[in-house]
């Protein structure tokens, strides 16, 4: 494809962060439009990762808005720091009696009074990359407020003024799809599915992120997680995170090839729920004996 | 490649079914532009980020584009999938409308009273249209539950921030002390209506149900709505056409598998592993209408009822044959469900409906 989705391609592999041609096309797009990315797709994807290892590979601070429910704009956007103006307030009363209120009014307003919170700052600090985290766990009020800041990259404040951004600053928005985001929302947004990783590439995700891994090790992990995720009454199929924790524990106790007695007492690493621990276990029992 | 092949794919894209708006067009056109419009994989990839945006939206995309780039092969064209009109007659109400007639009138009334008490499936074209429309007078209200957001109050604790700034406002002398308490909203209800053939004479009525629920809340998050028959399919964004004829024939169009075979635990369980236990059912009220007639293995269908009680606030099923005179819950998938659920009701008239509205309001 394009000479400059390989670049991308080339400074993500450098962060460790492997990069399938879909999504570097995407998020291509994304910095050359100046638009926000979402992107869904399984937990345990990597959704996350990309937005740090973008960050890391064009050399811009990250800023992470983890959402939740209730969030809303004194979290994500800012803040007056109520005790600091106070404080300010009595100082003033101490040592000049004859200034005005208005100028003590003006004074109370000031930059150094005002807390800024994610939104606030990746704007202030832009270029930057803004990661808001599983945007789908905020209420629909904050999406709102969010598709505003994300359409004009600018924050009005009323005793302060408008905060606008230099530059755009990379937006990278993911969600788990426990609900359905507005459509207004996803509009201004560019959209990829992340879809688990095939064999080789994920080999190579966790020889790239967890390289002490043996290789025999590393090859056979992810050939018994590939085989786990095609049975399908687990409750939570493994994602590659949980690959890389099972790799990293057998790498701890110092197994350098998978075999059934090292395997059996790590599966806490890959397996979350006491209903799968079973079926896995089976699983694996009849893979590797 | 030109604008016109571009904005005709958008169209055809449209026809298949994926929202596709005049801006995310534009941004189409630029996302081409972007990558150069010559490649077929530019392109592709440039209509799979603007275009689309869900995982079902992706699918039809590529299938369209296909058969939109695929040459010129005579009978290869992007064709709008079959769909299927639920037959509907809007004629206007002759009967209510005759003034003056106070015998008439009163007739009609006791009429309505009487309909609200008849089996749904049991009910003729011409008095379903008359029961079509007694749902808008049905009254919802929805369960409310408490949030992490607080609201200033009289009582509760102290609002340290608030308090602060109204002292501000009198250059830093103590005010009034404010207070505050946790805010409610309303607690999200998920409708899962089973439409299997067995089923087939009530799902017109559910459908009114849902959309009247769905037009309640206004709210984007209020209520879901999900049809089990051979498969699930989402039903909330076709319930959230305001016009309940409308909504309906939505609904007919999204959902591919009316009338079909009931495979409960199978398709309970695809719903908890797509949408369930991600979210949409934790903490929430749902609500399940089936008649629990199951082919598949029962011992399936209550796993999955286990999990949906743990994660739910509360699972009420609504089973149309129990206000029937005689019933015994003796199927195979009733007994299996009924130790995990915390109401089991009757919904075979309007009145039923009402009453079932009323537990979900107190839920």
């Amino acid at each position: 494809m394009d000479d400059r989705v390989g670049e991308l391609t080339r400074r993500l592999r450098a962060t460790g962060y492997l990069a399938d041609d879909d999504l570097a096309t995407v998020l291509f797009l994304a910095l050359e439009m100046g638009r926000p990315l979402l992107l869904e797709g399984e937990p345990g994807t990597g959704k996350t990762a990309l937005a740090e290892a973008v960050a890391e590979a064009l050399d811009l601070p990250l800023i992470r808005l983890q959402c939740y429910e209730g969030i809303d704009a004194t979290q994500a956007l800012y803040d007056w720091d109520f005790p600091r103006q106070i404080l300010h307030l009595r100082a003033l009363e101490a040592v000049s009696a004859e200034q005005s209120v208005e100028e003590a009014e003006k004074g109370l307003y000031d930059e150094r009074f005002l807390l800024a919170r994610p939104v606030l700052a990746a704007l202030q600090q832009s270029p930057a990359v803004l990661l808001v985290d599983e945007i789908d766990r905020a209420d629909d009020e904050f999406e709102a407020f969010l598709l505003e800041v994300l359409s004009t990259w600018g924050v009005t404040i009323p005793e302060f003024g408008t905060v606008k951004a230099a530059e755009p600053p990379v937006v990278v928005l993911t969600s788990n799809r426990t609900r359905e985001l507005h459509d207004a929302l996803k509009r201004r947004c560019l959209y990829h599915w992340i879809d688990h990783p095939d064999l080789a590439r994920e080999v190579a995700i966790v020889a790239s992120r967890a390289p002490e891994v043996a290789e025999t090790l590393a090859r056979q992990v992810v050939e018994v997680v590939q085989q786990l995720r095609t049975i399908d009454d687990l409750q939570k199929p493994p994602g590659v995170a949980e690959t890389l924790d099972w790799a990293r524990a057998l790498h701890r106790l110092g197994a350098v090839e998978l075999d059934l007695d090292t395997a059996a007492v790590t599966l806490g690493a890959l397996v979350k729920y006491r209903e799968d621990t079973d079926k896995v276990d089976e699983a694996i029992r009849r893979m590797l004996g | 490649m030109s604008v016109d092949v571009l904005l005709g794919f958008t169209r055809a894209l449209r026809a298949a079914g994926v929202p596709v708006t005049q801006d995310r067009a534009q941004s189409y056109l630029a996302a081409v532009a972007c990558l150069g419009a010559g490649t077929s994989a530019g392109t592709r990839a440039a209509g799979r980020a603007t275009l689309c945006s869900s995982p079902e939206d992706l699918a039809r995309h590529d299938l369209v584009f296909d058969a939109w780039f695929a040459a010129d092969e005579p009978g290869r064209r992007a064709t709008r999938p079959a769909t299927r009109r639920t037959p509907l007659d809007l004629a206007e109400d002759t009967e209510a409308g005759e003034p003056g007639e106070a015998a008439a009138l009163r007739a009609s009334a006791s009429a309505t009273e009487v309909l609200r008490h008849r089996d749904i499936a049991d009910l003729t074209p011409a008095e379903r249209q008359r029961l079509a429309r007694l749902f808008g007078g049905l009254p919802v209200r929805l369960p409310r539950r408490s949030t992490a957001r607080h609201v200033s109050h009289r009582r509760g604790q102290i609002d340290a921030s608030r308090t602060l700034r109204a002292s501000l406002r009198h250059l830093g002398e103590p005010a009034r002390i404010h207070r505050r308490r946790a805010g409610t909203r309303p607690r999200r209800v998920v409708l899962l209506l089973d439409v299997s053939g067995s089923m087939s004479g009530y799902a017109d009525a559910l459908l009114r149900l849902a959309h009247r629920l769905t037009a309640a809340t206004g709210s984007t998050t209020g209520v879901e709505t999900f049809t089990l028959g051979t498969r699930v399919t989402h039903l909330t964004r076709a319930m959230r056409t305001r016009d309940p004829e409308q909504a309906l024939l939505a609904a007919g169009d999204t959902v591919p598998d009316w009338s079909g075979g009931t495979r409960l635990g199978e398709t309970l369980r695809a719903f908890m592993d797509r949408w369930g236990r991600r979210g949409m059912a934790r903490g929430a009220v749902v609500l399940i209408v089936s008649d629990g007639w199951e082919r598949g293995d029962p011992a399936q269908l209550r796993e999955q009822m286990a999990r949906l009680h743990r994660l739910a606030h509360r699972v009420i099923w609504v089973n149309p044959h129990r206000g029937k005179p005689g019933y015994e819950p003796v199927q195979g998938g009733i007994r299996a469900v009924l130790p995990h659920v915390d109401d089991f009701l009757a919904g075979h008239t309007l009145a039923t409906y009402t009453d079932l509205l009323g537990v979900i309001a107190d839920a």
